[in-house]
C-alpha cells in the first residue's frame, strides 16, 4: 500500500505548527495504525529528520493513551483505539489527516501528543470513593443488583482516552465525567459521596474550560467502547438531584 | 486554559449543567406555547368569525377573576421571561464551546449527529429574529404587507399571507422551528435526566420527531391553505 500522509507537526507547546506531508510506500494492511506510523519514523530517522512524536503505551486497547484524529475522525473510521486501528481499513494510494486531539483544555505539547491530565483532576475532584483500610470487607456485605452491576461494568470500561472531548462540536468532556459518575452511582459504595461527587466533578470540568454538552452524539459515536449517551442523561440527573440537596 | 489546581467549592447553581437545565425548562415553556399557539390558529379553518372571537375569548380568559387581557399579560411575563433566559444561556454556552476550541481540525466529519442538533445556535438565532418580525407583524404596531387595514385579526392573516414572500418568511420559519423541536425535545429530556435508558433515549427521540412534524405542519397549514384558496376573506 502506497499513503500518502497529512501529519499535524508542532515543536512543541509554545511553537505553532503545522501540517506536513508525508509519501509512504511499502505500507501492509496488517499493520496496526501506530506500526504504520512507526516505519514512517523510521524512515525519517534513516533520513535525519525529526520523528513523528505520538502517545502509546499497551498497544492493545485498554490504557487509553493512544489517541489521533485520523481523516476527521477520532480514532478513525471503525469503533476502536488508534493501536487497534488496521490499514486494511484504509486503500491504497489513500490521502490520511492525522491531527492531535482538538482542545484547548488539552495543549499540545509535540506534534501529536496533547497533554490530558484535566481529565486526572476531574477524577481527582470526585471520581473516587472512600474506603477504609484494613482487612478486606466479605464479598455479599454489599449485594448488588445484576442490572446495576452489569450498567457499572458496561460503562467502568472507559479508558479516558479523550475521544468523547476531540469528537464533540462543543469540546465537552460530559460522556467522560457521566462514565464515571454512572460507574460510581450504580454501586453502594459509591452512595455516600453521590451528590458531591457530580458537583466537584462537573465544578472542575468547567473551570479546566470544557464546553458544556448540546446532546448531540458525536461523542459515543466516536468512543472505542461504545459508553452510550444516556451515561450523561445520568450524569445530569445527579446533578439536578445534587441541586435538590442544596449543593 | 486548563488549571492546574483543583477546584475548590463547587456549586451545582454555578455550573455547565444548570445552564442546561435552564435552557430546557425554558424550551419546555416554548413547546407548551406553540402548542397552544398552533391549535389557535387552526381556528382559521372555522372561518373569520371562529377565529376573531377565539382572539377576542384570549382576552377575556379567566374573567372575571382576572383583569381583561389579564391572562395574556400572565403570558406575555412567562414568555419574556423564558426568552431571557433560553437566550442568555445559549449565549453562554455558545460563548463556553467557542472557546473551548480555538485551533479547528483541518479535517471533521460528523459520524453520529443530526442536522438538527448541528444547526440549534443558528437555527434559534434565526428564530428569534423571526420571532421579532412575527411580532411587528401581528402584534405592535402590526403590519399588513397587503395594504389593508390591521384591526381584524382574521382579514389581517390572509392579507399577509395572500403576500407571496410572506409565506416564504413564514414556511422557512417553521422549517426552522420544526428542526429547533426536533433536537430540542430530546435534548431537554436527556438534560433534565430522564433517559436514562436506551428505551427512554428513543422514545424522546421520538417525541421530537412527532412535535416538530404536528408543531411546525400544523402552523404551516394556514398559509398553505391560504395559498391553495382554501382560506380566504
Amino acid at each position: 500500500m502506497r499513503l500518502t500522509l497529512n501529519i499535524w507537526r508542532q515543536r512543541d507547546a509554545a511553537s505553532a505548527g503545522s501540517m506536513q506531508k508525508y509519501e509512504l510506500d511499502g505500507v501492509s494492511e496488517d499493520m496496526s495504525f501506530l506500526e504504520m506510523l512507526d516505519v514512517l519514523n523510521e524512515q525519517l530517522n534513516e533520513k535525519g529528520e525529526e520523528p513523528v512524536a505520538f502517545d502509546s503505551d499497551c498497544r492493545e486497547g485498554i490504557c487509553g493513551n493512544c489517541g489521533l484524529m485520523i481523516n476527521g475522525q477520532a480514532h478513525g473510521p471503525e469503533v476502536t483505539t488508534t493501536c487497534q486501528l488496521h490499514m486494511r481499513s484504509f486503500k491504497d494510494g489513500d490521502d490520511i489527516t492525522i491531527e492531535p486531539w482538538r482542545s484547548d483544555v488539552f495543549p499540545v505539547l509535540r506534534d501529536l501528543i496533547v497533554d490530558r491530565s484535566a481529565f486526572d483532576r476531574i477524577i481527582q475532584a470526585g471520581g473516587y470513593i472512600s474506603a477504609n483500610t484494613g482487612s478486606a470487607p466479605d464479598a455479599h456485605a454489599a449485594p448488588v443488583e445484576k442490572k446495576k452491576a452489569d450498567r457499572a461494568f458496561d460503562v467502568a470500561t472507559c479508558i479516558a482516552c479523550g475521544a468523547c472531548v476531540a469528537a464533540c462540536p462543543n469540546g465537552s468532556a460530559s460522556l467522560f465525567m457521566g462514565a464515571k459518575i454512572t460507574h460510581l452511582g450504580e454501586l453502594p459504595q459509591g452512595q455516600p459521596e453521590r451528590w458531591d461527587r457530580v458537583v466537584n466533578m462537573v465544578g472542575q470540568h468547567d473551570a479546566e474550560g470544557f464546553g458544556g454538552c448540546t446532546n448531540i452524539g458525536e461523542c459515543t459515536a466516536a468512543c472505542p467502547k461504545e459508553i452510550p449517551l444516556d451515561v450523561i442523561s445520568q450524569l445530569n440527573k445527579d446533578l439536578r438531584t445534587a441541586l435538590k440537596h442544596g449543593r | 486554559m486548563a488549571t492546574p489546581t483543583l477546584v475548590k467549592g463547587a456549586r451545582a447553581t454555578r455550573s455547565t449543567v444548570a445552564l442546561k437545565i435552564v435552557m430546557a425548562v425554558s424550551g419546555l415553556v416554548f413547546i407548551g406555547y406553540v402548542l397552544a399557539h398552533m391549535y389557535g390558529n387552526l381556528k382559521a379553518f372555522a372561518g373569520h368569525d371562529a377565529f376573531n372571537t377565539y382572539a377576542e375569548h384570549l382576552r377575556e380568559f379567566g374573567e372575571p377573576l382576572l383583569p381583561h387581557e389579564g391572562f395574556l399579560w400572565v403570558m406575555r411575563v412567562l414568555l419574556v421571561v423564558a426568552l431571557i433566559a433560553h437566550v442568555a444561556a445559549a449565549y453562554a454556552l455558545w460563548r463556553r464551546a467557542a472557546n473551548a476550541r480555538t485551533v479547528k481540525y483541518q479535517v471533521k466529519k460528523n459520524q453520529h449527529s443530526s442536522l438538527s442538533s448541528r444547526t440549534m445556535r443558528w437555527g434559534g438565532l434565526a428564530l428569534l429574529l423571526f420571532i421579532v418580525w412575527h411580532l411587528l407583524n401581528f402584534t405592535v404596531p402590526k403590519v399588513n404587507p397587503g395594504g389593508g387595514s390591521t384591526d381584524d385579526p382574521y382579514n389581517l392573516m390572509v392579507d399577509s399571507f395572500d403576500v407571496w414572500w410572506m409565506t416564504v418568511i413564514y414556511l422557512l420559519a417553521m422549517l426552522a422551528l420544526g428542526f429547533h423541536l426536533h433536537h430540542g425535545t430530546f435534548s431537554a429530556m436527556q438534560t433534565l435526566g430522564f433517559t436514562n435508558t436506551a428505551a427512554s433515549r428513543a422514545r424522546a427521540k421520538q417525541a421530537g420527531w412527532v412535535l416538530a412534524v404536528v408543531i411546525a405542519g400544523g402552523f404551516s397549514l394556514v398559509p398553505l391553505s391560504v395559498l391553495a384558496g382554501i382560506i380566504e376573506k
